[in-house]
């Protein structure tokens, strides 16, 4: 069977995004890790003009971009799709509020996954986002990550509204367990 | 279990207000809003949801204004679902950072249930178990006089819980639309920046 994708140590979008996260000036990075967003993290906390905070969970990351924008700072929040379910309450008050709000959300539970326990969350991301009030865009080929994460970013911080990237398991690669 | 307290909401409020200079105020939803909002001011920002989102606001805030003051002030029962979220901020040392707890061991708005923190659950010792600079429990007006000049000034993060007694007070503010609380506190900080 064919290899699913590169090592994410060898693709070149997640410093792309790092790239663009500069250019649109997010000054707050809100993460829950994972092995997709891994070397995107690295390059965040290497960076002194960005404050690159792990929560405990993800909910935490919506509150605190709603504080980093109250207080001037734009941000963003990296996360896996299983992370979504646990902040569509806190999202509510991102909507209220009209807070922009830019999460990239790397997907699992939708192309090649070997956990059934990631299915239920991972088909539920893009459903859950926009009722939540969320712009998403889902993103199946990597030449198209650095431009559309710029497009969302500077539409969410120029129309205060929230906006999701997911990042296709297509792209992240998957574990093939048949070998 | 402590002695209850006999100190009034409102009372711990105004004191902890009254000389808040350039501080930016925080609330989490239910009776900290309304408290708060008996002393309203452009730099305060009310939640009326996110249940367990104060602190991190505050948090978010406190790395955006490292120059100013960030006080959050919550209750028991918004506090203790955001519990997560002083291990992180004790985990990231946010100087800026006070947070109070008005802590009537209460649920208020849902019909007076009883909170974890009327069964021992220490809110202080947590916060200090996570790294928080300074911790404090008060129950009478002298004993928090004397935290808050701590509050406003001392290398945070900070926690202070403040005891009450169980009164209600009348809901004491009208400024609901989310949107219009946002761009006020932002209007207030950086003028007609504020919508660039």
């Amino acid at each position: 069977m064919k290899a699913a994708k590169k090592p994410e140590s060898e693709a070149t979008w997640p410093l792309e995004i790092y790239e663009v996260l500069k250019k649109i000036r997010i000054r707050q990075i809100a993460y829950v890790p994972d092995a997709g967003l891994s070397v995107l993290i690295k390059a965040c906390h290497a960076n002194k003009e960005m404050r690159s905070v792990s929560l405990t969970t993800e909910e935490e990351g919506v509150a605190m971009l709603a504080g980093s924008w109250l207080g001037g700072d734009r941000g963003v929040l990296l996360m896996q799709s299983s992370g979504v379910g646990n902040c569509i309450n806190m999202l509510g008050t991102i909507s209220e509020c009209r807070f922009p709000l830019l999460a990239i959300v790397t997907m699992r539970g939708e192309w090649g996954e070997f956990n059934p326990w990631q299915l239920p969350m991972g088909q539920g991301t893009l459903k859950a986002l926009e009722n939540a009030g969320v712009v998403v865009q889902h993103v199946t080929d990597a030449a198209l990550l650095g431009e559309t994460v710029f497009a969302t970013g500077t539409m969410a911080f120029q129309t205060n509204r929230a906006a999701a990237v997911l990042i296709g398991q297509r792209v992240v690669g998957f574990k093939d367990w048949s070998k | 279990m402590l002695q209850k307290s006999n100190l009034d909401r409102r009372v711990s409020i105004k004191a902890l207000l009254a000389d808040r200079s350039d501080a930016l105020v925080v609330t989490g939803l239910g009776s900290s809003c309304y408290d708060v909002g008996t002393m309203d001011h452009p730099r305060n920002f009310y939640l009326w949801g996110g249940m367990g989102g104060a602190a991190m606001i505050g948090a978010g805030l406190a790395i955006a204004q490292p120059k100013n003051r960030v006080i959050v002030i919550t209750g028991d029962g918004e506090m203790l679902m955001g519990l997560g979220s002083l291990a992180t901020i004790g985990a990231e040392k946010i100087n800026n950072l006070s947070i109070v707890v008005i802590d009537n061991e209460l649920y208020s708005e849902t019909g007076m249930q009883p909170t974890h923190t009327s069964r021992g659950v220490d809110l202080a010792a947590v916060a200090k178990a996570t790294g928080f600079i300074k911790t404090a429990t008060v129950s009478t007006l002298p004993e928090l006089k004397t935290w808050i000049p701590k509050v406003y000034s001392s290398q945070g993060p900070l926690l202070l819980v403040i005891k009450v007694n169980t009164n209600r007070h009348p809901l004491s503010i009208q400024l609901r639309d989310g949107a219009h609380i946002k761009n006020r506190f932002r209007e207030a900080l950086f003028g007609v920046n504020a919508f660039d």
